[in-house]
C-alpha cells in the first residue's frame, strides 16, 4: 500500500509501486483533471505538483508519492479563484482545454517559486507543455497578468 | 469531364460501402457536398446540401425553465473552435436572453433532429448561423404571443427586452421563465412570419468578449478547474479498459498471438482479437489483439507483453512503403505531363518565348493530426442498446457505423460527444469508437473504455497526405509573368473509401489549386497519377496546405527572379479586385458553397494582404540576417494573409519576432474566438513549417512520440501575433473560420526565411536546413 495526501485528502493506494501515478490518479482515484497525453514526459498534460514541485505523473511512480502531498489542478483551488486560473478566465485562454491543467500547473508552480518572472524565465518552465490548438501566445501573458495579481 | 466521373467513381463508393456496412458516410458527405449532379439536380449549396440538412425548430434548440433559465442546445463538436460559445451568442442576442441566465447542452448525435453535425469543412457558424437565428427569433415570438394573451392585448404592443417581455403602453413586464410555460404551448410561427433583430440590438454577436469585463468563453471555469469532461473522463460501473496492438503496415493482418504473458500482468483479464476489413479502411477499425485489464496502465503493460506475428502479405507493396524513396518518385513523375485540370493560352508557347524560366519543386510530408486527447471512446451495450461516449467530430457516422457493426437499428445507437481535446480532422473518423463498440459486444455489453496512446495516435493516423508541386513560369523582360505551369501529385483521400483512384479529386484540387487566384496569359495545372501506402485523411486545411506553400513560395521566387518587391509583384499577379465564379475555373466544388454568394473575390485578395503589410511596416528597412516574408491564400470562404518578421542568426536558427494577420470571413459573429483561430493556426504553421514531419520504413511510421513528431512548443512561439479582422460587412455571407488561417503560414515563414538568408526552403518542414 502507498499512503499520500491528494489535494488534503489522505489515501492509501494499492496498485503496484510502479504504476504511474497519472494511472492511478485517474482510474482509481477519478479524479480526471489531469490528463494524459503521451506517457513519457513530452507534453506536460499530466502536470501536477508533489510538494509543489511540478512533476509528470505519467512517468512518476506511485512509489514515489509515498508520504507526500500531491496537488492536481481539482485541489489547486477550491473554487477556481488561484489567481493562475483567475488569469486564464480573463484572457480567454483556452481553445479545447485538454492541456490546460497541465499549463495551470506548471504555471502555479513557476509562480510559487518565482512571483515575478521574466518572459526567458517564462518559457523555459513552460516548454514542456505542449498545445496543439496554439494558445501560448495567450499563456505567457496570462502568467504576467497573473504574477502581477 | 473528368468532374462527373469523379462524381460517379464516389458515388459508388458510398453505395459499396452501405453494402459493407462500413462508414458510408463520409463518402456520401463528399459525394454530396461536392457533386455538380447532385448540385444541377437540387440547386443546392451550402446546409442545404449537406446530408440532413438543418434544423431550425426552436422546440429542438432552445427550452426555457419556469426559473428563467434558457437551455441552448448546440449540435456541433466542441474542438477548441469555440462553437459552443458562438451559437449561444447568436440564441441569446436573437432571444432578448441575459447571458447570466443562458447555459448550454450538447447535442447527441442525431441529425434527423438537430439537421447535420459533421464539424468539419470550417462549416458550424456558415452552416448554423441562419437556423439558430430562427430558432430563437421563433421562441421569443412565442414568448410575446405568451405575454399578450395574458395581458390580453394586441401582440404588435408586445416586445422581448432582456430575459423579459414588456407592455410598455402599460409598463407591465412578465419575465421569461414566467412566460415560457404558456409560450411553450403555442404553434411555431411560420418561417417567414418571423421578424429578425436588426444589427444594432445585438448584444453578443460582434462583442470582443476579452476586452468586457464578462468574458464570454462558455466552458472556461470548468477547463481551468479540470471539470471539463472529455472523452477519457467518463467512469462507468463496472468498465474495463483496453488498448490494441494494430497491424503496423496499412493491410496487414493478424497471423498469430500468443498472449499468455499478457494474461499474466496483474489487471489484465481477456485479449481479444479485433478483426480488420483490409484496405480500403474506410472508418472501420483496423483490426489487431486487444488486451482488456482493471486499469489503463494494466492493459498498456498487457500489450508490451504479447507476442504478435502480423502477416504482411496482406499489405501488398504498403510493407514497402518508404517515404523517402515515395517522394523521389513522385519528383520524377512531376517532370511528365498527368491529367489536365485547367488550361488557359498556350502555355508550350509562353515558356518559349520567356526571356527568363523558373522551375521549382515543393514537398510537405506527411502529418498526423495529433490532438493532445488521442483517440478515446467507451461504449457499452444493455438490452441490445449501445451507448458511446467520446470525442467526435462527425457523431452521426459513428452512430450509423456502429449500427451496421452490430446489426442493430439506427435510433438503438446513442452517441454523446464529449468535449474534443483537439480534432484537427481525426476525430471525424470514428474508428476508435467502433473498436470500443465490437469489444463491450465482445464483452456482452460490458462498459469498456478504448484508449490510444501517443505511439498508436502517430502509427496509425489518417495521414495529411504527401504532395510534390512541381511549378514553372516564364517572365517576359520586365519581369512580368507570361506563363505558369503547375503540377500537384499526391495520394487521394478516395483512397480510404475505394480502390486507390491514383490522382486527386475535385474537392481536393479545389483547395487552392484549380483556384490559383493569379491572372497569367497562359496557365495549364496538370495532377500526374500518385498512389496511397497509409490511410490518408483529413488534416486541418486539408490540401490548401501543400498547395499554398508551393504558389505562394513560388510566387516570391518569381518576384525575386524579376528584381521586384514581393507585395507589389503579388498584387499584380492577381490583377484587379474582381470576382471569379470558381466554375469560370474548372472548380465545381467551391466548398460546398453558391458560387454565386461565394466567388473568389480578388479584391478580398488584394485586401487582406495590404492590411497584413501595411501593419508588418513591410517598406522599412531591416537589418542583416533579418527579413519579412508573406503569403495569402484564399479557403474555406475565408481570405487570410501573414506576414512574418524573423531573424536567422549564422547557427542557422530562426527567431520569430513577430507576426501580422490579415483575416476576411466576412460578418463576425464571435470575434475574440475568430482571433484566438488565427492565432493558434499560426502556431501550429510555425511547426509544420519548423519541425513537424511523419516518415515510413518498410511500411511502418517511424515516430513514436513528440519527441520525434515535432509540434510548436511555447519556446518557438513569436511574442507578438497581431490579428487584424477586417470586412465585418453584414452584407457579405459568412466565410469559415477554423481552417483558412492556416495555409499561408508556412509559405510566409519560408519566405521570410528567404528574406533573411536568402536560402529557398522548398521541402518541409526546414529542419536542420539552414544550419552550417
Amino acid at each position: 500500500m502507498t499512503a499520500f495526501t491528494i489535494n488534503g485528502r489522505t489515501v492509501d493506494v494499492s496498485a503496484a509501486p510502479n504504476t504511474p501515478l497519472l494511472w492511478v490518479i485517474r482510474d482509481e482515484l477519478k479524479l480526471t483533471g489531469t490528463k494524459f497525453g503521451c506517457g513519457v514526459a513530452q507534453c506536460g498534460a499530466c502536470t501536477l505538483h508533489v510538494d509543489g514541485e511540478p512533476v509528470r505523473a505519467c512517468v512518476f511512480p506511485l512509489a514515489g508519492a509515498e508520504g507526500r502531498s500531491i496537488t492536481t489542478i481539482e485541489g489547486l483551488s477550491e473554487d477556481g479563484s488561484h489567481p493562475v486560473q483567475q488569469a486564464w478566465v480573463e484572457l480567454d485562454v483556452p481553445q479545447c482545454g485538454y492541456c490546460q491543467s497541465g499549463q495551470i500547473m506548471s504555471a502555479s508552480a513557476l509562480l510559487a517559486r518565482n512571483p515575478s518572472p521574466s518572459d526567458a524565465e517564462i518559457d523555459e518552465a513552460m516548454r514542456g507543455n505542449l498545445c496543439r490548438c496554439g494558445t501560448y501566445l495567450r499563456i505567457r501573458a496570462a502568467i504576467q497578468r497573473a504574477s502581477e495579481a | 469531364m473528368t468532374t462527373h466521373r469523379d462524381t460517379l467513381l464516389l458515388a459508388n463508393v458510398s453505395r459499396r460501402h452501405v453494402l459493407k456496412g462500413l462508414a458510408a458516410s463520409s463518402a456520401l458527405v463528399i459525394a454530396a457536398r461536392w457533386s455538380p449532379l447532385l448540385a444541377d439536380d437540387e440547386a443546392s449549396y451550402g446546409a442545404e446540401a449537406m446530408p440532413h440538412g438543418w434544423v431550425d425548430d426552436p422546440n429542438v434548440f432552445i427550452r426555457i425553465d419556469e426559473d428563467g433559465t434558457v437551455t441552448v442546445v448546440n449540435h456541433r463538436a466542441e474542438m477548441g473552435q469555440g462553437i459552443r460559445t458562438s451559437l449561444v451568442m447568436v440564441a441569446a442576442d436573437e432571444l432578448g436572453a441575459d447571458w447570466q441566465q443562458v447555459k448550454v447542452e450538447q447535442a447527441p448525435g442525431d441529425e434527423e433532429t438537430y439537421g447535420n453535425q459533421n464539424t468539419d469543412g470550417s462549416r458550424s457558424m456558415r452552416h448554423a448561423f441562419d437556423p439558430m437565428r430562427r430558432a430563437a427569433a421563433a421562441a421569443r415570438t412565442m414568448l410575446e404571443q405568451a405575454a399578450a394573451e395574458q395581458w390580453q392585448v394586441p401582440v404588435d404592443e408586445c416586445q422581448a427586452g432582456v430575459h423579459v417581455v414588456i407592455h410598455a403602453a402599460s409598463g407591465r413586464e412578465l419575465g421569461f421563465g414566467e412566460l415560457a410555460a404558456a409560450a411553450s404551448q403555442l404553434p411555431v410561427p411560420e418561417r417567414d412570419s418571423l421578424t429578425l433583430k436588426p444589427r444594432n440590438e445585438w448584444r453578443y454577436i460582434g462583442r470582443d468578449n476579452v476586452a468586457d469585463d464578462v468574458p464570454l468563453a462558455i466552458d472556461g471555469e470548468d477547463i481551468v478547474t479540470g471539470r471539463a469532461r472529455y472523452g477519457a473522463d467518463i467512469h462507468l460501473d463496472d468498465m474495463r479498459y483496453a488498448v490494441i496492438a494494430r497491424p503496423p503496415v496499412y493491410g496487414a493482418q493478424l497471423a498469430s498471438v500468443d498472449d499468455s504473458a499478457a494474461l499474466e500482468v496483474p489487471g489484465v483479464v481477456r485479449v481479444v482479437e479485433v478483426p480488420g476489413v483490409g484496405q480500403p479502411a474506410g472508418f472501420a477499425p483496423l483490426g489487431g489483439v486487444a488486451v482488456i485489464a482493471e486499469n489503463t496502465w494494466a492493459a498498456i503493460q498487457g500489450r508490451d507483453a504479447l507476442d504478435i506475428e502480423w502477416d504482411l502479405d496482406a499489405a501488398g507493396d504498403n510493407a514497402d512503403y518508404d517515404s523517402d524513396a515515395y517522394r523521389e518518385a513522385l519528383e520524377q513523375a512531376a517532370t511528365a505531363a498527368g491529367r489536365v485540370i485547367r488550361e488557359r493560352g498556350d502555355i508550350d508557347a509562353a515558356l518559349d518565348q520567356a526571356e527568363q524560366h523558373l522551375e521549382a519543386t515543393y514537398y510537405m510530408p506527411h502529418m498526423a493530426q495529433a490532438p493532445i486527447e488521442p483517440p478515446v471512446a467507451l461504449a457499452r451495450i444493455v438490452d441490445g442498446k449501445a451507448e458511446v461516449w467520446a470525442p467526435v467530430q462527425h457523431p452521426q457516422a459513428a452512430r450509423e457505423g456502429i449500427a451496421e457493426q452490430l446489426g442493430i437499428a439506427l435510433e438503438d445507437v446513442t452517441v454523446h460527444a464529449t468535449l474534443l481535446g483537439g480534432g484537427f480532422g481525426r476525430k471525424s473518423k470514428p474508428d476508435f469508437m467502433l473498436e470500443a463498440s465490437y469489444l463491450s459486444q465482445a464483452l456482452d455489453g460490458r462498459p469498456v473504455r478504448v484508449q490510444w496512446t501517443r505511439e498508436d495516435d502517430l502509427h496509425h493516423a489518417y495521414f495529411h497526405a504527401v504532395s510534390v508541386d512541381r511549378l514553372e513560369a516564364g517572365l517576359d523582360t520586365e519581369g512580368k509573368a507570361l506563363g505558369w505551369r503547375h503540377r500537384t501529385l499526391s495520394p487521394s483521400i478516395a483512397s480510404l473509401f475505394a480502390p486507390d483512384p491514383e490522382h486527386k479529386q475535385d474537392f481536393e484540387l479545389g483547395m487552392g489549386f484549380t483556384t490559383v487566384p493569379f491572372d497569367i496569359p497562359a496557365m495549364r495545372l496538370e495532377n500526374p497519377d500518385a498512389s496511397a501506402h497509409v490511410r490518408i485523411g483529413w488534416f486541418r486545411a486539408v490540401y490548401n496546405l501543400p498547395h499554398a506553400f508551393a504558389i505562394q513560395s513560388f510566387a516570391a521566387e518569381m518576384a525575386a527572379a524579376a528584381g521586384r518587391d514581393h507585395r507589389d509583384y503579388l498584387l499584380e499577379l492577381l490583377g484587379p479586385a474582381r470576382q471569379i465564379d470558381p466554375r469560370d475555373v474548372n472548380d465545381s466544388w467551391n466548398y460546398g458553397e453558391d458560387p454565386a454568394r461565394y466567388p473568389i473575390d480578388i479584391g478580398r485578395l488584394r485586401g487582406v494582404i495590404e492590411r497584413a503589410t501595411e501593419a508588418a511596416e513591410w517598406q522599412r528597412e531591416r537589418p542583416a540576417g533579418r527579413g519579412l516574408g508573406l503569403a495569402v491564400h484564399h479557403s474555406f470562404a475565408a481570405y487570410a494573409a501573414v506576414v512574418f518578421d524573423v531573424a536567422v542568426n549564422d547557427a542557422g536558427e530562426v527567431t520569430i519576432h513577430s507576426a501580422d494577420i490579415a483575416f476576411d470571413c466576412g460578418p463576425q459573429i464571435n470575434p475574440e474566438r475568430i482571433r484566438s483561430q488565427m492565432e493558434g493556426s499560426c502556431i501550429m504553421g510555425i511547426g509544420i513549417a519548423l519541425h513537424s514531419e511523419i516518415t515510413a520504413r518498410e511500411g511502418r511510421i517511424e515516430q513514436d512520440n513528440f519527441h520525434q513528431f515535432r509540434i510548436t512548443r511555447l519556446s518557438h512561439t513569436p511574442h507578438e501575433i497581431r490579428v487584424h479582422l477586417i470586412n465585418d460587412d453584414p452584407e457579405l455571407a459568412l466565410g469559415g473560420v477554423g481552417e483558412p488561417g492556416l495555409p499561408p503560414v508556412a509559405p510566409a515563414l519560408c519566405n521570410a526565411i528567404y528574406a533573411a538568408t536568402g536560402k529557398r526552403i522548398r521541402r518541409l518542414p526546414v529542419g536542420d536546413q539552414l544550419a552550417g
